[in-house]
């Protein structure tokens, strides 16, 4: 009951926002959004299904860039860009996947950390220029509210994608009640034990980099319309790792976690660079250390800690 | 033909330069059985240290020596600070940790020593050598990777040291059982991987330049070097960097273009690992059941 | 009267939060054959494994006057203790004759290393014959026997033995102990020996520890210990 007020509240909260924040919040706001679904992907795959990726931020761009050339070469409209995004995400992640399944542990870090090196150059490709603008990138218009909505653009595209994320979210928490979720939590725990009960495990884990992919896609699909603007240095390998910084410290195994590390991954930065240049990396790293050695479960974990020392106090 | 041979040669040069990071990853996976993301970044930083010292005044191989007993320094206390902690943790942890390790080197080299691009001297001359294909930086560096590989074989293969770190690697617990100071084994390893890690950087830097971006690319070529040639394989890695600096050439040449070079490094990688993990040298160990 | 070597008081040790020992008293006298005995979950292999320091351990462990209990098992190691433990413990990826080298890294004796390796190539021909290839590859028994030899490799004071009939043919047991009453009386090193099967082990040992659920239950010379009838009723086959 307490868990579904706080949720409650917060939407309460999430709706307000963007009338009470100037124009440059609301945009970050947005930006936390879509990097909370490209978390929840790096989660899915990740936290609850032990596959470790260091190149997210392949999936990341291709999300952004089919965005971005649908939108600026062939003319589409944003929204109908999201589900060509989370198609192909989906079928790349698969397809990925399918290899991945031969690799273990830290070789599919490995193999993973070399997609995300190789990212840039395969964008920058003078092949693929015409569509994708090569290293200059693609710049994007940014969508009106419709229906002449009294919203500004900002506030649209907000709601926009508060509402694809919490559609997705939904989706993501039923998935992970359902047998499947329960299959793809097996596997990362008990590989043989699963595949004894008759869990296909090739089949759960090629899925789950599929559905993986796709999340993050939209991720970075959403991002591409709402910064307005793609090319290929911003998807470098420090994005991966940005990226994985956010699974690792809002947690890994929930879903809440994306949310709390999209939050982090938006403002530390920010916050860090005031100090200097190499601050933000030089944080992320401190806090990666610490956690991994004191406090594993990261910040989602924390609270459900925090939560679990509530409750039994309240009882006592 | 005389373009293809020297691009062949070329080739053969930038191999030798991987097989060089390549061999400080593979010291590191024979004395503990992980892939250290962050071994490019290590490289990088002794570089720049080298780099102050030859700024400072310092003579080329006082500073070149100093670096490599300071990088060895660095990793042994790496080990005993983070990675021990490691011990018995899960897989993700020790990639974090890792891949913490390259931020936090990338970013204090970035505040320590700024982002401007540098240069950084060879230490051999500029006589005209072989033909004149290959320079003679060109061919110091081959000849320090080959030096390299040499005292590691024989290092691993014939010394008492060499023999307690690969058993050191593959069973801690056994090798508690026979009297090894297993901390000071793991200390060692990474110790000895940063010096080499240190003195690929000093090869790599004069053709390059230095900063602090030098070594991402180079660490996925090193990757896939090592990958090709067998993990745990010295002499592997290094037939693997002068595989790849090639095939990294002539595909990029004739092939795929400039621009996906990196590319040749990812589905090497990829392919090596699905359809033969233990590489063109590894061993695969067999335990009888 | 020989001394004691090994004198351990009020032993506890457990994995975790579990609690597997809850004070054992035993003493190992220099030169002789000790045997642990119990079923399966009494604590047998975890006594052997607090020895060593391979898990937490409390209480008093002496060897040969000197506090070991809270030292490193690299550190017990180099007093003289070797253990060949459950599951043999072989470098699977070192060949045979590495392993053994492996056994003796912590001796300085070049000389006395050398010899030592002929004498336990004669012991083990099988390891001899095998000398260069991959320790993997041995059947259950050789590895046993370089388990073994390994251990002795050290020239220890005490060797410490985990059931080393564990999974093996009754014929290469046979020649297992075998060897073991060779050791005893040319090495003079002194073994505590954990079994299962008890029957072997009470014919090679000259005392014996009964342990039950974490505590010695009984104690006493072998002879007596093999004829005591609640002994040769659960562990000995009945009596006869």
């Amino acid at each position: 009951m307490r868990k579904n007020l706080f949720v409650a509240g917060l939407l309460a909260a999430a709706s307000v926002l963007p009338f009470a924040l100037p124009s440059y919040a609301v945009f970050q706001a947005t930006m936390v959004i879509a990097y909370a679904l490209a978390l929840l992907g790096l989660n899915l795959l990740t936290g609850f299904n032990g596959q470790i990726s260091l190149g997210h931020g392949a999936f990341f761009a291709l999300g952004a860039y089919v965005a971005a050339m649908l939108m600026e070469q062939a003319g589409w409209p944003y929204w109908a860009t999201l589900p060509a995004a989370a198609l192909t995400g989906g079928v790349v992640g698969y397809l990925f996947g399918l290899p991945a399944l031969k690799l273990d542990g830290i070789y599919l870090a490995l193999a993973t950390f070399a997609l995300g090196v190789a990212t840039p150059q395969l964008l920058k490709y003078k092949g693929f220029e015409a569509w994708t603008g090569g290293s200059q990138g693609l710049v994007l218009m940014k969508p009106e509210a419709p229906f002449d909505l009294p919203l500004d653009a900002d506030q649209w595209l907000y709601f926009f994608s508060l509402a694809v994320a919490l559609v997705l979210f939904a989706a993501a928490r039923n998935l992970l009640r359902g047998g499947v979720g329960l299959s793809l939590v097996a596997v990362r725990d008990h590989a043989i034990a699963a595949q004894a009960m008759g869990v296909d495990n090739a089949r759960v884990k090629t899925l789950t980099f599929g559905i993986s992919a796709l999340y993050t896609s939209v991720g970075g699909a959403l991002s591409a319309i709402v910064v307005q603007f793609v090319a290929p240095d911003s998807f470098s390998v420090f994005l991966s790792i940005t990226l994985l910084v956010g699974a690792v410290v809002g947690g890994l195994s929930s879903l809440s976690g994306a949310l709390y590390g999209a939050l982090f991954i938006q403002f530390v930065p920010q916050l860090a660079e005031q100090v200097s240049k190499a601050a933000p990396w030089a944080v992320y790293g401190a806090i990666l250390l610490a956690l991994m050695l004191v406090w594993p479960t990261g910040v989602a974990g924390g609270a459900a800690r925090i939560q679990t020392w509530m409750n039994t106090r309240s009882k006592s | 033909m005389n373009a293809f041979f020297a691009q062949l040669m070329a080739g053969l040069a930038t191999g030798g330069i991987y097989a060089s990071l390549a061999l400080a990853l593979v010291m590191i996976y024979r004395s503990t059985h992980h892939l250290n993301f962050a071994q490019g970044e290590m490289a990088m930083f002794s570089t720049f240290i080298a780099s102050m010292l030859i700024t400072a005044g310092w003579p080329y191989w006082a500073a070149f020596f100093a670096t490599v007993t300071i990088a060895f320094a660095m990793g042994a206390g790496i080990e005993a600070v983070l990675v021990r902690r490691l011990r018995n943790a899960p897989v993700l942890a020790i990639v974090v940790v890792f891949v913490a390790l390259l931020v936090i080197l990338h970013s204090l080299a970035g505040w320590l020593f700024g982002y401007a691009i540098r240069p950084f001297p060879s230490p051999f001359a500029e006589a005209a050598v072989a033909g004149g294909l290959l320079s003679p930086h060109q061919l110091g560096a081959i000849g320090v990777t080959l030096l390299m590989l040499a005292l590691m074989y024989v290092f691993f293969r014939y010394s008492p040291l060499g023999l307690q770190m690969r058993a050191t690697a593959e069973n801690p617990t056994s090798s508690r059982l026979v009297g090894v100071r297993v901390n000071r084994m793991l200390a060692l390893g990474w110790g000895l991987a940063g010096a080499i890690g240190a003195v690929a950087g000093m090869m790599i830097a004069p053709v390059v330049f230095l900063d602090v971006h030098m070594m991402s690319g180079v660490l996925l070529y090193a990757f896939a070097a090592a990958v090709l040639g067998g993990i745990g394989s010295a002499p592997g890695a290094v037939i693997g960097g002068f595989i790849v600096g090639v095939l990294e050439n002539l595909l990029g040449t004739y092939v795929v273009g400039a621009e996906l070079k990196l590319s040749v490094a990812l589905v090497l990688i990829i392919v090596v690992l699905v359809a033969k993990p233990s590489g063109l040298f590894g061993k695969a160990v067999v335990a009888r059941v | 009267m020989s001394e004691t070597l090994l004198d351990v008081r009020g032993l506890e040790a457990g994995y975790g939060a579990g609690r597997v020992l809850f004070g054992i008293d035993l003493q190992v006298a220099a030169g002789s054959v000790t045997a642990l005995l119990g079923a399966n979950g009494a604590g047998k292999t975890t006594t052997l494994r607090a020895l060593c320091g391979l898990i937490r351990r409390q209480g008093r462990v002496t060897l040969a006057g000197q506090r070991i209990e809270g030292m490193a098992t690299e550190e017990i190691v180099r007093l003289g203790v070797a253990h060949v433990p459950d599951g043999r413990g072989t470098f699977t990826g070192l060949t045979t004759e590495e392993n053994l080298r492996m056994g003796a890294c912590t001796r300085r004796d070049k000389a006395g290393v050398r010899e030592d390796f002929e004498r336990f190539y004669e012991y083990f021909p099988r390891l001899k014959e095998r000398r260069q290839q991959q320790a993997g590859l041995l059947s259950g028994g050789e590895q046993q026997m370089l388990a073994i030899a390994r251990a002795l490799m050290l020239r220890p004071r005490l060797l410490l033995m985990d059931e080393p009939s564990f999974g093996l043919a009754p014929k290469v047991v046979h020649d297992i102990f075998r060897i073991m009453r060779r050791v005893r009386e040319e090495q003079k090193v002194a073994i505590l020996l954990v079994e299962q099967n008890a029957s072997l082990a009470l014919e090679l040992a000259d005392t014996a520890y009964l342990l039950e659920t974490g505590r010695i239950a009984l104690a006493g010379p072998a002879a007596s210990v093999r004829s005591n009838k609640a002994v040769r009723a659960a562990y000995l086959g009945g009596t006869a």
